[in-house]
């Protein structure tokens, strides 16, 4: 497997990618595809990498520490990377996009194997582009005027999604996301693994709720870290960059 | 499993307070029982006594080094002592629950399949108390008796049973819990995994042990440490050197399955268990020595 430069120094300052932000779902699949062809044999064997988050692994502190992204970049997300690659590696869901791989395997909600591990996959990649250094306040433009106009307000909209957050009982997410049928913005929570793109809604926002997520930094403190999250963490820039391409 | 709860009603005429069930009956090692009174919207005082947060049967620094006395002060001091005050607030609002034992509250309140608000905390405040049941100072080894020979009858050996479980517990796929259980219908032992915070009553089986497999049980013991990683800071290698695990593996729940099944494990409660478990169910006639 092509080593990505920051398998083995888990300190070491991630260049920051061109256009993270301006990307829509859809470029997470060029990012994380990498195509090598195995020596002597002729295949070609798509294999996913594990991408770093867009900025230093403590760039978020003290809200996040680079303790938690230690583990659960290098040891949660890379693991399901690396598993998802052994188990798609040989069968036909070889060579797919993550987010194909994702709908294929869910499968109408009788999940195959390889959901789990695709669909975590994504959610953290998609996580860790939710947030940035300095993030929180609130969003502007056009973002700000949905939300206003399908929530009634940003405070509202703060309300519910930390409600879904702080109910999503067990491991999950909580999500802003785009109806792209109705045409409007909705907060969503999901158990497990399970995100919007297998509902046909297009994801904007998110926040991990699996308490590997908070653990280190806020033990059962749930709340405060759903709080955390959105004062200080969350990168507007990035939902609104999202939302954008959603609805283009 | 013991629990306190109890239901008092006033006669409107005497204002005394008419106990349905009797105070001395809560077991002693129960810490926190409450009785608030109420007013009710009669000017009539209603007693309600609610749920409190069993201790384990064991200081919390009883199974170091497996289990920190941190973990467990964070695991049944907030997590388990959490869910115990969130229930009662639950059940403040509901009157229909009131008189419940545990185990009914939480068959009634998983309605079939689609549970009520208070399923969740209601079932994590009964299987924590298991869990703490279910570990001891001095644990592992392997079961005694009946129960050993129950297991090799339904599992071949307990080798066979041991594998069958780790395996059950690694892959289980988000929050849960992994339990060896009696199932009463097929009256054979089985290993079940759940769900968050479903539990074998559910389904009217009969658990014998219960291990947590919710990332809180085990996150703050078991974090991986990557041998590669040079930031390991004083503390943690010092942490590292004092611990007496005889593998460092790379993965942390099976690094915390195998020590729960190693050296945590009571089987002394497990047999306990299974004995008044044949109180319910005929595992079969007993074998009456031809003279």
């Amino acid at each position: 497997m092509a080593a990505t430069a920051s398998a083995n120094s888990l300190t070491s300052t991630f260049l920051p990618r061109q256009g993270v932000y301006g990307s829509s779902h859809q470029s997470i699949q060029l990012r994380t595809q990498k195509f090598a062809r195995k020596a002597g044999s002729g295949t070609i064997t798509a294999k996913f990498e594990l991408q770093p988050p867009p900025y230093p692994m403590d760039a978020l502190e003290p809200h996040m520490s680079s303790r938690t992204f230690e583990f659960h970049w290098g040891k949660h997300h890379r693991a399901y990377v690396d598993n998802l690659n052994k188990q798609i590696n040989g069968t036909e869901l070889d060579g797919k996009t993550l987010e194909d791989l994702i709908l294929v395997t869910y499968n109408k909600g009788a999940p195959l194997p390889a959901f789990n591990n695709a669909a975590q996959a994504w959610n953290h990649q998609f996580f860790w582009e939710s947030m940035k250094p300095n993030g929180g306040g609130e969003p502007s433009g056009e973002l700000l005027e949905l939300i206003n106009r399908d929530f009634g307000s940003y405070d509202t909209f703060v309300k519910e999604f930390k409600a879904a957050a702080a109910t999503q009982f067990g491991s999950g997410w909580a999500w802003l996301a785009y109806k792209p049928e109705e045409k409007k913005l909705a907060v969503v929570k999901t158990p497990n693994a399970e995100n919007p793109l297998v509902l046909g809604y297009t994801p904007l926002l998110t926040i991990d709720v699996w308490e590997h997520a908070y653990y280190l930094d806020f033990q059962n403190r749930r709340p405060d870290y759903i709080s955390i999250f959105m004062e200080k963490l969350v990168s507007w820039e990035a939902v609104s960059s999202r939302l954008k391409a959603a609805t283009a | 499993m013991s629990w306190c709860c109890c239901n008092s009603v006033c006669t409107s005429s005497s204002r005394q307070l008419l106990a349905t069930s009797d105070l001395s009956s809560i077991p002693s090692r129960v810490s926190n029982v409450g009785l608030k009174q109420k007013r009710s919207l009669c000017g009539v005082p209603k007693v309600f006594a609610y749920y409190g947060l069993k201790t384990p049967p064991y200081k919390l620094d009883a199974l170091e080094p497996y289990m920190s006395q941190k973990m467990l002060e964070v695991h049944w001091g907030e997590h388990h002592c959490g869910y115990v005050e969130a229930l009662n607030k639950q059940l403040e609002k509901n009157d229909m629950l009131y008189g419940c034992t545990m185990d009914e509250l939480i068959k009634v309140t998983y309605n079939n399949g689609n549970p009520l608000p208070e399923f969740g905390v209601a079932a994590q405040v009964w299987n924590h108390d298991f869990f703490w049941e279910s570990m001891k100072p001095g644990g592992g080894d392997m079961p005694k008796l009946g129960l050993l020979q129950l297991i090799e009858k339904d599992f071949g050996s307990f080798t066979n049973f041991k594998e069958k479980f780790i395996e059950a517990a690694l892959t289980l796929f988000g929050s849960g819990w992994i339990w060896l259980v009696l199932n009463r219908e097929e009256k054979r032992l089985a290993i079940i995994k759940t769900s968050n915070a479903v539990n074998p009553l559910v389904w009217n089986d009969i658990p014998l042990i219960g291990l947590d497999l919710w990332e809180h049980a085990y996150y703050l013991d078991y974090k991986v440490t990557h041998s590669s990683s040079f930031l390991l800071s004083a503390k943690r290698f010092f942490l590292m050197c004092l611990s007496l695990f005889p593998l460092f593996s790379q993965n942390d729940k099976a690094n915390y399955v195998n020590v729960f099944m190693n050296h945590l494990v009571s089987w002394d409660v497990a047999l306990g268990r299974m004995a008044r478990a044949q109180a319910f169910v005929n595992l079969g006639e007993p074998k009456i020595p031809v003279a």
